[in-house]
């Protein structure tokens, strides 16, 4: 499921020192739970994307683990602080090893 | 081999366990618990957890988690096959130490959020939602 996976990531493109900032993410993807079943009665098997990552700067600020619970097109929203003018990194990790990545540079107002 | 009085009454026992394990089926759930707390005491308020008290669409129902001070958060829906959702683990940079985002829930269940605060302790969190149509496929 490497296909048509397309990472979304909403964040402001400039804030003032040691604010905290609103960061919305979206990633298109199926999300496959392994609980469905296809018409022949076989399990469709589990493909989701695992983890999720966001650091600035190299500075973590949300590792999220993810289970099958987790909806089709994954969304996240949480804060970040933000200390200084650099960059937002946002690493998605998939059940068959892709790694899809989204960078958002962040000015200082 | 001889049966004597002690090893009838043992199988008997393990016999009766093993027809009533499929009857707790919230094991799962407790033993993701008490991997993430060690065992330890969770006591009742430091969490919140938003979520609606009727959700027509089970395949995405919009969660939110915020606990002050917490270095992660588990979510689990005791309902669902595998009760895992999602481990939220906050850096050194983030904000207000909440995450929101959208779930499967299989049919009418407790949610439970557990906090691992930064002094090692744990608070939990727990709502009840009502699910309208099941999102697990099937």
């Amino acid at each position: 499921m490497a296909e048509g996976v397309k990472p979304r990531v909403k964040a402001p493109s400039s804030a003032a020192a040691g604010e905290a900032v609103v960061l919305k993410t979206l990633i298109s993807h199926q999300m496959e739970s392994g609980q469905r079943k296809n018409a022949d009665g076989t399990p469709i098997p589990r493909s989701i994307i695992n983890r999720f990552t966001c650091e600035f700067n190299g500075k973590s600020v949300i590792d999220v683990k993810m289970e099958p619970a987790i909806s089709t097109n994954p969304y996240f929203e949480f804060e970040a602080v933000i200390p200084e003018a650099g960059d937002l990194k946002f690493t998605w990790y998939d059940d068959d090893g892709d790694v899809y990545e989204d960078v958002k540079s962040v000015a200082i107002a | 081999m001889e049966f004597t009085r002690r090893d009838t009454l043992a199988i008997g026992m393990g016999a009766v366990a093993i027809t009533v394990l499929p009857f707790r089926v919230n094991a799962a759930a407790e033993e993701a618990i008490s991997a993430f707390t060690g065992g330890a005491d969770i006591a009742e308020t430091g969490v919140t957890l938003i979520a609606p008290e009727i959700a027509e669409n089970g395949n995405t129902v919009p969660i939110g988690v915020e606990a002050e001070g917490a270095v992660a958060i588990m979510v689990l829906a005791m309902g669902n096959p595998t009760p895992g959702v999602a481990t939220f683990t906050f850096g050194e940079l983030a904000g207000a130490h909440s995450a929101s985002t959208r779930i499967r829930l299989a049919g009418t269940q407790d949610l439970v959020a557990i906090a691992q605060m930064a002094d090692g302790s744990f608070a939990k969190a727990s709502s009840n939602v009502k699910v309208t149509i099941g999102g697990c496929g099937g």
